[in-house]
């Protein structure tokens, strides 16, 4: 059994971590929680010329034409240093769609730009609230043409392309839905920016008015292919929620060493001492869902559904477990603006919705269980 | 990344495979499949002698305590091909319960601090199953503070003479030997004092009582010992250095890799699909998918965690310190989910007889018996510290009683 990634995947990683230690200090995650830039631009490059963009794109479609094991790695990384790029809403589900359903000319007119970095795509799936379901696509789509809202939609106001999920159909089964492409920068496309939980990772509402659109994937095959979309992107954003586990964790750690009340480090108190653990606990469990899921996305494997649905659910509860107590660890200076602890917190709560929310996980997860075992 | 066997590690399984259809008593298969939570009872068989049969089986085919050397009973295997050879052994795994205590400690401390005569002489009967082994270390007034232990041993000539009394032992009324650690010098503080000798279970003074459990059951034991005669040949390591042989034994308690410890989910899993709720079947309900999903990935991650361990075995590297985490997850969800399945069955969830139409009280068991789970083998507590102290770093507890003579210490709080 080999149940780990490689040393070269190691060594990717530990590549991966030392540029964004480099790169991607808290001061420059800062600079976009401020609100000053909408995402850090010089990240977005010097992650391109890394081949970390295109790290799971095939060498023909301009990508380095390793695998998902490869970007896997490279997701925990971001996930740790709370990288302020689009990277998931790109890589994760337009790049993956793309792979998934595009035409040839598609992948070569979208796949190249990102890997380069000189596009930023997106997935405009949802509609207001709600969790991913073709009942809740309402924006239609007719001779080429989408009429219809979406929000939130990740990094919409900074995207170049989004994949959008449309109805054309009313027959109330999935094969209603159907995905298209759409050129943010063409006409009847209005993008407003939201104001949201993690201010370093946008969001936007994204109006469509008689807006041309070219089909990706066969008619009502949309529903298909985001299902496969979702489950691949629920492994990728695991591995960044495992990072970013980590991360608090530590922090918390570290700051149980340094701080001093009553005379010793409260590191040293056991109701701070099984927090921690507890902590680990939960990171530990995560990570070791996420491999699973890593070991079915990389392999196509049967399992991914399951392996998906159990990794997004563990990897979740486990970054919002690790945030909240580092919070909780630090005490009052957690809750400053000033130390760190907030925007793993932001970050793990933005994330736990962004592909859904994790009771519609724990349903697709318990569908998935119940029909492995009838199988 | 993959699930697969190297090449030796397949030949090696092939091996083993065909060994364990061969001889393994088969007859036994079905009841041992059933039962998958607490101890193991066979209805017409005494659970010893059928265990002592298939263990000497095991020890004649090279099968026994596998990981150890040669000339003391094992075959010189690697901890992957151990791990390989329980996946392989199965079910038939549960029949080895009655020397687990032998083979997991009481071995691995004599391997570490006997003498070559008493590795020779212990050893391979140990690992054949002719003679039973148990660990008499905790007291009713030490348990996670073990090093706070009364018993005496005092030295007379050429031998120790041990009084007091010994808790929680498994297996002391069929054992042929024990492990015992005694305090051999209260003057000094409590961890310098202690000393660690094994003994002959019939020795005269040597009385082993069944304790009646919380859950009504009896399968652990006090010890009581009266002017116990002891050689002090049959002392490991130095007079009092007890504390440095004792962390040998409790180190081997939560190294096993590769057992899987129940966690109550698929009984769960099952209970859910078939249990109609007055709105339907329990597993469409929202509020019980969601429950039934944070178990899920929890006994997922646990297994995937034992995966990680016995790949790093299988690379021939020292497993991470993940696997630390199995027993304080395991414990406590297998009391969550013995609670909840009873919550499912509403008012008859009180009823506890097998009979009973609902999952046949096996969650009630469960619940009675899940307290033990979270206690034995280091609390949550002691789990959660050596999680905190070992593999995150942070400071021991301070200890008011770590520089105080044994006999200056405390003993009663009010």
């Amino acid at each position: 059994m080999n149940f780990d990634f490689s040393d070269d995947q190691k060594q990717l990683r530990d590549q991966a971590r030392k540029f964004l230690a480099e790169k991607c200090s808290p001061k420059a995650v800062r600079v976009v929680l401020d609100g000053k830039v909408p995402y850090d631009k010089e990240l977005w490059k010097g992650l391109a010329e890394m081949g970390f963009l295109g790290v799971a794109i095939p060498e023909e479609f301009g990508g380095a034409g390793a695998g998902h094991l490869e970007l896997c790695v490279i997701a925990e990384e971001m996930g740790r240093a709370n990288a302020p790029v689009p990277f998931s809403s790109t890589v994760y589900l337009a790049a993956e769609a793309l792979l998934i359903a595009g035409s040839d000319a598609q992948k070569k007119r979208w796949l190249p730009a990102i890997a380069s970095g000189k596009a930023i795509g997106t997935l405009a799936l949802f509609e207001g609230k709600g969790n991913p379901a073709p009942k809740n696509v309402k924006l239609t789509a007719a001779s080429g043409v989408l009429n219809g809202v979406k929000k939130p939609v990740a990094d919409g106001a900074i995207a170049d392309f989004a994949v959008v999920a449309a109805r054309t159909g009313s027959s109330g089964r999935d094969g209603d839905i159907s995905l298209f492409l759409v050129d943010l920068g063409g006409g009847g496309v209005e993008v407003k920016g939201l104001t949201n939980l993690d201010p370093t990772r946008g969001q936007a509402e994204i109006t469509f008015k008689d807006c041309k659109a070219e089909p990706l994937g066969a008619a009502g095959e949309g529903w298909s292919i985001l299902s496969q979309v979702l489950d691949r992107a629920a492994v990728l954003c695991a591995f960044e929620q495992v990072g970013g586990s980590d991360r608090a964790l530590e922090m918390g750690r570290d700051y149980a060493l340094d701080r001093i009340a009553f005379g010793r480090q409260i590191g040293s108190f056991q109701a701070v001492k099984h927090m921690l653990a507890d902590m680990y606990v939960s990171a530990t469990l995560a990570r070791s869902n996420s491999y699973y899921g890593a070991w079915a996305l990389s392999t196509n494997a049967a399992e991914l559904p399951e392996a998906a649905a159990a990794a997004r659910i563990s990897a979740t509860q486990a970054f919002q477990h690790c945030a909240k107590n580092n919070i909780q660890v630090h005490g009052g200076m957690g809750f400053t603006w000033e130390f760190d602890c907030h925007m793993y917190y932001r970050r793990a709560n933005a994330m736990a919705l962004g592909l859904g929310s994790i009771s519609y996980w724990e349903d697709q997860l318990i569908d998935r269980m119940r029909k492995k075992n009838a199988a | 990344m993959n699930f697969d066997d190297t090449p030796q590690e397949a030949a090696f399984r092939e091996t083993a495979r065909r060994w364990v259809a061969a001889n393994a008593p088969k007859e036994f298969e079905q009841e041992l499949s059933k039962s998958s939570l607490g101890r193991i009872r066979l209805a017409k068989h005494d659970m010893v002698e059928v265990g002592k049969a298939w263990q000497k089986k095991k020890a004649e085919g090279g099968w026994a305590c596998l990981h150890w050397p040669k000339e003391y009973g094992g075959r010189g295997a690697t901890p992957i091909e151990r791990v390989i050879w329980q996946q392989e052994e199965g079910v038939y795994g549960k029949l080895t319960q009655p020397f687990q205590i032998g083979e997991g400690m009481c071995g691995p401390t004599v391997m570490a601090w006997g003498s070559e005569d008493a590795k020779r002489r212990y050893l391979p009967k140990l690992a054949a199953g002719e003679e039973i082994w148990c660990q008499l270390f905790s007291e009713p007034s030490a348990g996670s503070d073990v090093a706070g232990l009364r018993t005496r041993a005092e030295k007379n000539g050429d031998n120790w003479v041990v009084n007091g009394q010994k808790i929680w032992t498994s297996g002391a009324h069929y054992s042929d030997f024990g492990l015992l650690i005694a305090r051999t010098d209260p003057n000094v503080p409590k961890h310098k004092g202690l000393t660690m000798f094994f003994l002959d279970m019939k020795s005269p003074g040597v009385e082993v009582r069944p304790i009646k459990q919380a859950n009504g059951m009896q399968e652990f034991n006090e010890v009581y010992f009266t002017d116990v005669v002891i050689p002090d040949s049959q002392r490991l390591g130095a007079v009092g250095e007890g504390w440095s042989v004792s962390l040998t034994t409790l180190m081997n308690e939560r190294m096993s890799i590769g057992s899987r410890l129940a966690t109550g989910m698929p009984e769960l899993f099952e209970l859910c699909s078939n249990l109609m709720l007055e709105d339907g079947l329990a597993i469409d309900d929202p509020a019980v998918r969601s429950k039934l999903a944070s178990w899920a990935v929890k006994s997922s991650g646990l297994k995937y965690t034992s995966y990680r361990a016995i790949s790093s075995l299988s690379k021939g590297e020292r497993p991470g310190p993940e696997n630390s985490i199995g027993k304080l997850v395991s414990g406590m969800m297998l009391q969550d989910i013995a609670t909840y399945a009873m919550d499912l069955q509403g008012a008859a969830g009180v009823l506890t007889g097998v009979d009973e139409e609902t999952a046949q009280g096996q969650f009630q068991q469960m619940l009675l018996s899940s307290p033990s789970m979270r206690i034995a083998g280091g609390t949550d507590e002691i789990l959660r510290n050596i999680i905190a102290e070992r593999v995150l770093g942070l400071p021991g507890d301070i200890r008011v009683d770590k520089d105080v003579p044994y006999n200056k210490i405390p003993t009663k709080g009010r």
